[in-house]
């Protein structure tokens, strides 16, 4: 199966056709969904997938770091995800609570995401390595009501619990036979009786499915909500741009705490009865290829930090795998550099195919397609059903001239869109002008209608394809004894295309010293997250202000980008 | 039980073992793929080293695999000492 198996809808038509002719019913059509029906992505993915004869196929291949392996039939899910949903109503969840689901990528975030949607609540996935403060921010906006968590990070949530008295249940799914405390109730997946039949709540399209978090410049955390409708764009996603047929076996990198491993590591397969692999394990090349060709995988999705690391370590290690069975690559999270996309030509004899996404569209807007030429370094052009452009910093109109920098945009209505942040009006508003959605990113769009990313739009970090807020970190700077004032910007690196980096100054009495940098790192680490641990500090006397007071982070981070600064009119003299 | 193989493991259980985690270390504990130090993480492991041992990693020599268990990394350190004493 080696070789490229671009699905059918694509080979015979060009990209123009497919786009002048497109519309979402296709997706309608193909899931046997007719609008004004009910729709539920935990019914979509696993009974549905079992009334199409599929029952016996495998749906999840599971692994940990040690070797342990569970293996998981599509009837599997449909029977556990029962389960998980009896358990969560038995407990009096009711329809549109929030149930958040903090684990490693053990089979139980999986068979649970399945199985609140089937509830009708609403699934919060949030990344297992937040520390309790960025996991109390998530909890307390969303008033989430349950979380399914593991033994290992039940002290994170012991640790706030008091501050969130709407937290009615704290599932723990390898409890054994630890004592738990109040409101703590074990579910072992395994022991639990197997429910066979479970009356799957009639969500409509409109019904709010999942939560993820995202950061933005000001403020915390915003929560976006997308609906079970979105299905419809993560099915077509995965099947035009993934590529994803009948007989692949297909890995996606990402953790379900993250948008993308929820769209394509949960939705998007399954939605198209695809056989998954997860490997619940940290990096490491040796064993990731080993991996990959012990299950032969021919569809891999990943991301730019790993592709870098991957590159770090040589070709000499992909050489000693046989993974000649992958036959389609692609990538997501920040934009993959023309160098890593030319390595993967000659690591694996094929290119990686970028996509470009976010939290807010759900599902993948900006691509390259199998079969379309790679521009090596370019983002690609937009899916069909997607009407994008780069937009006028001043006027918010599209650029119609190739090459000129602009913000991206898209037209809503897509049906993946997300509906809202969470209790946040006024920052979902904020995000759109003119009738355009702005991503918050800026890019060019060349003569043959390929887009190039140019960068963020605002002050929000992109470390390793994750987006992290600069206010969150400030915060929590100023949480340290030490910490008087403090900036925090993105800083370029090679691996991750961002890091963090913190300018402090430090109160009466502290001196800058190597000890005191890596006690604020590790503190940041500890309260929020690793993403979010600055990677370098720098002690200074005074950070630049406007004159109302207010720091400027953009004079730092240009200083970092070796970018002029602009305009300085309006900053301080000290 | 050397005395960097002391530092390095003892500071590991300190800084990245969750609370309650009450997994053993040893010299061959898989780090980075294990998933007890992350990538990012691994940055604030090797600032700690270059401070204590007072020594330089480059870039390039601080690689995921050159962190995965502590034998490894003190291996590291000790090829970095000796760099440094030949340079001076």
């Amino acid at each position: 199966m080696s070789n490229p198996a671009v699905c059918e809808e694509l080979t015979a038509k060009s990209y123009e056709e497919l786009t002048a002719n497109f519309d979402w019913s296709i997706a309608e059509r193909q899931l046997g969904y007719q609008p004004g029906e009910a729709i539920n992505i935990g019914w979509m993915c696993s009974d549905r997938i079992c009334h199409l004869g599929m029952a016996d196929k495998v749906a999840l291949y599971w692994e940990d770091f040690q070797g342990n392996h569970q293996q998981f039939r599509f009837d599997d899910l449909r029977v556990l995800s029962n389960t998980v949903a009896q358990f969560v109503c038995d407990l009096g969840i009711q329809p549109g609570e929030r149930v958040c689901l903090f684990m490693d990528r053990v089979p139980e975030l999986y068979l649970g995401f399945l199985g609140i949607l089937k509830t009708g609540a609403v699934a919060q996935p949030l990344f297992s390595a937040f520390g309790d403060e960025s996991l109390l921010v998530r909890l307390q906006n969303a008033n989430t009501s349950a979380i399914v968590t593991q033994k290992k990070h039940l002290h994170k949530v012991r640790k706030i619990r008091e501050q969130l008295p709407n937290l009615r249940h704290i599932i723990v799914v390898d409890a054994g036979d630890s004592a738990l405390q109040a409101r703590e109730v074990s579910f072992d997946m395994k022991r639990t009786p197997r429910v066979e039949d479970f009356a799957v709540y009639p969500t409509m399209a409109e019904s709010a499915s999942v939560l993820h978090y995202t950061s933005g410049t000001t403020g915390q955390p915003k929560g976006a909500q997308h609906v079970h409708y979105s299905i419809i764009s993560q099915y077509l996603t995965a099947k035009w741009v993934l590529d994803l047929q009948p007989d692949d076996i297909y890995w996606c990198n990402a953790d379900p705490g993250w948008v993308t491993g929820t769209s394509y590591g949960i939705i998007g397969p399954w939605s198209n009865g695809t056989t998954q692999v997860v490997l619940d394990s940290g990096f490491n090349a040796e064993r990731w290829y080993e991996f990959m060709e012990r299950h032969r995988v021919t569809v891999w999705y990943s991301a730019p930090t790993a592709i870098r690391l991957l590159m770090k370590e040589g070709t000499e290690v992909v050489r000693r795998h046989d993974l000649s069975n992958l036959r389609y690559l692609a990538s997501v999270g920040e934009p993959l550099n023309a160098e890593a996309v030319i390595w993967s030509q000659e690591a694996f004899g094929k290119m990686f195919h970028d996509t470009f996404w976010q939290t807010e569209t759900g599902c993948i807007v900006i691509t390259n397609f199998p079969g379309m030429p790679i521009k090596p370094g370019s983002m690609g052009r937009p899916f069909p059903g997607i009407t994008a452009a780069v937009l006028n910093t001043k006027t918010y109109e599209p650029i119609t001239e190739p090459g000129i920098a602009g913000l991206i945009a898209l037209r809503p209505g897509w049906p993946s869109q997300v509906r809202g942040y969470w209790d946040n009006e006024a920052g979902f508003k904020a995000k759109f002008k003119n009738g355009w959605y702005l991503c918050g990113d800026r890019a060019s769009i060349d003569g043959d209608g390929y887009y190039w990313f140019m960068g963020r739009d605002d002050d929000v970090i992109n470390t390793g394809g994750h987006l992290v807020g600069p206010f969150e970190i400030e915060s929590a700077l100023l949480e340290h004894p030490a910490v008087y004032e403090s900036a925090a910007v993105a800083k370029p690196d090679p691996v991750n295309m961002e890091v963090v980096k913190a300018f402090v100054t430090l109160k009466r009495g502290y001196e800058p010293s190597d000890d005191l940098e890596l006690e604020i790192m590790n503190h940041i680490r500890k309260r929020l997250s690793p993403l979010a641990m600055p990677q370098a500090i720098e002690f200074v006397d005074s950070l630049p202000k406007t004159r109302s007071g207010k720091i400027v982070r953009r004079v730092l981070r240009c200083k970092e980008f070796n970018e002029p600064v602009g305009d300085l009119s309006t900053i301080m003299d000290d | 039980m050397d005395e960097i193989t002391k530092l390095v493991r003892d500071y590991v259980i300190r800084e990245y073992l969750e609370e309650g985690d009450e997994r053993e270390i040893t010299e061959t504990t898989p780090l980075i793929s294990g998933g007890i130090v992350d990538s990012f993480s691994m940055v604030s492991l090797k600032r700690f080293l270059e401070k204590k041992c007072n020594i330089q990693i480059p870039d390039a020599s601080a690689t995921p695999d050159a962190f995965d268990t502590v034998q490894k990394i003190v291996a590291l350190v000790h090829k970095f000492q000796k760099a440094q004493t030949v340079a001076v």
